[in-house]
């Protein structure tokens, strides 16, 4: 049918030609994959926040269970996927906190503070918080 | 998915987001290497339960499971949409996301608050 710019409702819309796209299209470019990659860190986040729930739940009912739990994390499985999934937060962490200066921006005194200002700040209460976390759990 | 609960979703995805990214990477260090590998000594049981009972930890905990559980939600929701193309299944990738973000939250609730 020929084709023109004039919008005549029809009972047949007309199939436009489109492109299809591989489900594998992110790997065309190293900048698709990161972005893919990044998107992909809620999935260690989530592993996390089910194995910290794993945990606590442990904790909760028992030396036995809170022991048989330090068992199952040094089973290879485990240490595999707590090893990669560390490197996905890690990834996580770095894009996040890079991204900070463009998620907020702060004034002081009228001036808005450089990028590299807040990320350094980030950066360094990341250090402050894992080092106040870490001396917590050795008290015991 | 109403427009009325976005910046809802939008707060959590962000608030989640920030935790994890201050807290899970030594917290995934601690448990899932440096205590199995024997790099550090995990904490004793009666300490980690002491520890777990003071209202502060039990607060600490809840959000360390439930808002990045929120922020994992809203992320992976979009990568299903924009990465497999599932745009056409919204509903019950809304439900699933959301659903499981939320049964993850109250299960840490319900321990907190009935711990020993």
């Amino acid at each position: 049918m020929p084709m023109s710019n004039a919008a005549h409702p029809t009972p047949f819309h007309p199939k436009w030609y489109r492109r299809r796209v591989s489900v594998w299209w992110w790997l065309e470019s190293w900048r698709y994959a990161k972005f893919v990659l990044r998107e992909l860190t809620s999935l260690a986040v989530a592993f996390f926040a089910g194995l910290a729930l794993w945990k606590i739940r442990a904790i909760a009912a028992g030396p036995e269970a809170y022991a048989r739990f330090l068992e199952r994390m040094q089973s290879p499985l485990f240490l595999l996927l707590n090893g990669v999934a560390f490197l996905f937060v890690l990834y996580h962490a770095i894009t996040w906190f890079n991204l900070a200066p463009k998620a907020m921006t702060i004034r002081v005194r009228g001036a808005r503070v450089p990028d590299w200002a807040i990320q350094a700040g980030n950066y360094l209460a990341w250090l402050v918080v894992s080092a106040v976390a870490v001396w917590v759990l050795r008290r015991g | 998915m109403r427009r009325g609960l976005a910046p809802l979703l939008w707060t959590l995805f962000s608030a989640g987001g920030t935790l994890a990214a201050f807290l899970y990477p030594i917290h995934l260090f601690l448990t899932g290497l440096a205590f199995p590998l024997g790099w550090l000594d995990p904490p004793r049981h009666e300490f980690a339960l002491s520890l777990l009972r003071h209202p502060f930890t039990r607060l600490y905990f809840f959000a360390l499971i439930s808002l990045p559980l929120f922020h994992w939600a809203h992320r992976f929701r979009y990568t299903l949409y924009d990465g497999l193309m599932l745009k056409h299944l919204t509903i019950p990738i809304v439900i699933f996301c959301y659903g499981t973000a939320l049964a993850g939250s109250l299960a840490a609730a319900y321990t907190l608050w009935t711990l020993p």
